[in-house]
């Protein structure tokens, strides 16, 4: 407990916005929690209740038209939204951290076609991708295909990130000292770069979850989300479909963006946070 | 600006057109359960309520007619023939609608809506980050970091959401779906481009207002770091005016990975942009891209993905060339290496 208050005034003190986005993200988390001890989450599903009801001590936020309960979907699309973000966000770091490691570490040709393959996917929109590859599919989207969908397309800029970090840090003395005393390369790279980088990895992982997130919404609200799931998504898809907005049912499609917000603006704290760990200079912001 | 460094992005620019263009040849090809010939015949029987006997014959009759019976070599020679053309066939869902020309309708609304907010609040959005972390700026600036951040961390088409129910369905000041009035035929008429205008204020604002609290976030960063640096102090040391130091010294170079993380983030920003549109129902790609999207209309569907993807190369081009106009290093880079 002592620790934890230690390192609580120590968060507050020299990184607020660090604490601030957890927050954030650990209220997202226990409202999950607390919601599937509390709520039935069988009525996030449809006809569980009476179509178009507004909010009341029945229905906390309301139901739509297909007689979801609003809130029941707000905590069930929680919980599937943040598992999207953080399962995508470690295949992707997977990737990126493989790559980025192998493309500066090793170099030469391998760095060539890594680097190529990186620069031609910044380029390319992954919306444009992830939409044509989704409309193809035959069988209906599962959760899963779609994080390892919005995971294959997030990790390039964390690449390019750990690539030019591993790049400088091999040139220093003590990878060449290292390097004399007989580590081999894994060694080197597992026991001496990786604890260097470790404020590089979780912003990384930080980037990669939002912008997978960020595609997976953008997915659910075209339409090409897992239609059975209640995903905070599919509820705006749902409430444009249904015209929510020109009916006067903002139940039915705030609660869903005030969520997402909350999480982006959570996740984009810890990274700027993360951001002072990682570039000291930044500090001169206070 | 060195022949290598022109040759090299050209050189990108052919590779992000080739795989762009392979990319939609192959994905229809892999998802063998779904055959789109058959979905759309089997629509249009439906719709008429006849279900012909030898609709198996007509299948083939029909990718015997898109040249679908032929080598898979064959077939992708046509495709990039095709392709350089831009050439996309027919839209199935809006048949006989050529895809070129639906496209070409859409095109320049979703170029002008998309080119025009994202200059602003690119300018918009450095200049405030700018403004924030110079420490001479007037202190009520401070106070509106808290609304820069959360806007920057806002996707687009959410905030147009929140946009629409403010201003379109609370106070009724702009009209709430669709790019021109109910009615009128587009044309360059000026009460026409004026009406146009209107129903682009809140869709733009969506992305001027998430975009320029991103831009500023990290200009905001940049700036600090260079503010810092020793060719700040030795400015202002020999007695350099305060405003030429912001514009010249500070400005000036954290303009350079600011116009860098552009090139990098066009792709995102298109993504989003397109998602506005469909909140809007605008009358751009992305609206065209939902329709093609809900009646799987795959002609149309690789079209504008492939013309998006177009935009978004030739843009991060252009921008490359400007790049080593706003910084000379660039240049020397090459010859030290």
């Amino acid at each position: 407990m002592k620790v934890m208050k230690s390192i609580l005034s120590k968060l507050r003190h020299d990184n607020p916005s660090m604490l601030a986005g957890l927050i954030l993200i650990l209220f997202l988390f226990f409202f999950w929690l607390a919601g599937c001890a509390f709520v039935d989450t069988k009525r996030a599903q449809p006809i569980s209740g009476l179509p178009d009801q507004r909010p009341s001590y029945q229905y906390l936020l309301g139901t739509d038209s297909n007689g979801r309960d609003i809130f029941a979907v707000m905590i069930v699309g929680t919980g599937l939204t943040l598992r999207v973000g953080f399962l995508a966000g470690i295949m992707g770091l997977g990737i990126a951290v493989i790559l980025g490691f192998m493309s500066g570490f090793y170099g030469g040709v391998l760095d060539t076609i890594i680097k190529g393959i990186v620069d031609v996917l910044l380029t390319v929109p992954p919306l444009a991708v992830l939409v044509v590859i989704a409309a193809m599919r035959a069988e209906a989207i599962t959760l899963n295909f779609m994080i390892i969908l919005v995971a294959s397309l997030s990790w390039m800029l964390p690449t390019r990130t750990i690539r030019s970090q591993v790049l400088s840090l091999r040139e220093r003395a003590y990878i060449s000292m290292a390097r004399l005393s007989g580590m081999t390369g894994t060694e080197i790279i597992v026991k001496e770069i990786m604890p260097t980088l470790i404020p590089f990895l979780a912003a990384g992982f930080v980037s990669i979850s939002s912008t997978a997130v960020l595609a997976s919404i953008g997915l659910e609200a075209l339409g090409l989300g897992p239609q059975s799931l209640p995903t905070l998504g599919m509820a705006i898809y749902w409430a444009i479909s249904f015209s929510a907005m020109l009916r006067g049912m903002w139940w039915w499609w705030a609660p869903p963006v005030v969520v997402i917000i909350i999480l982006f603006v959570g996740l984009f704290l810890i990274a700027s946070g993360l951001d002072l760990v990682a570039n000291p200079k930044l500090r001169r912001l206070r | 600006m060195t022949a290598i460094y022109l040759l090299k992005k050209i050189g990108i620019l052919i590779l992000i057109i080739w795989a762009a263009a392979t990319l939609i040849f192959i994905l229809p090809r892999l998802a063998t359960s779904r055959n789109p010939i058959a979905e759309r015949l089997g629509q249009t029987a439906g719709a008429a309520g006849y279900l012909s006997q030898n609709a198996a014959e007509m299948v083939k009759a029909w990718e015997a007619k898109f040249g679908l019976d032929q080598p898979i070599l064959r077939q992708y020679w046509n495709h990039m023939k095709d392709l350089a053309t831009l050439d996309f066939g027919y839209s199935l869902a809006f048949y006989p609608s050529k895809v070129k020309n639906l496209i070409s309708g859409a095109l320049p609304w979703t170029l002008c809506l998309f080119g025009t907010a994202t200059l602003i609040s690119f300018l918009l959005g450095s200049l405030a980050g700018a403004l924030l972390a110079w420490p001479k700026s007037p202190k009520f600036l401070q106070y509106t970091l808290p609304i820069v951040l959360t806007l920057s961390a806002v996707p687009y088409y959410l905030l147009g959401l929140v946009l629409i129910f403010l201003f379109a369905f609370t106070i009724r000041i702009f009209p709430l779906y669709g790019g021109h009035s109910i009615g009128v035929v587009p044309n360059l008429s000026l009460s026409f481009l004026v009406d146009a205008l209107r129903y682009s204020v809140l869709p733009g604002l969506a992305i001027i207002l998430a975009g320029a609290g991103f831009w500023s976030l990290q200009m905001r960063g940049t700036m600090v770091i260079g503010l810092g640096e020793d060719y700040i102090n030795y400015a202002s040391a020999k007695g350099i005016k305060e405003r030429n130091i912001f514009y010249r010294y500070a400005v000036r170079n954290a303009l350079i990975p600011q116009v860098t993380s552009l090139a990098v983030s066009l792709g995102q920003m298109i993504s989003g942009a397109i998602l506005v549109e469909v909140v809007f129902g605008y009358p751009g790609l992305g609206t065209l891209l939902l329709k093609a999207v809900s009646s799987f209309d795959y002609n149309l569907l690789s079209g504008i993905v492939f013309v998006i993807i177009l935009i978004v190369a030739v843009a991060t081009f252009i921008i490359d060339l400007l790049y080593p106009v706003m910084d000379p290093r660039i240049s020397y880079k090459r010859r030290s290496a």
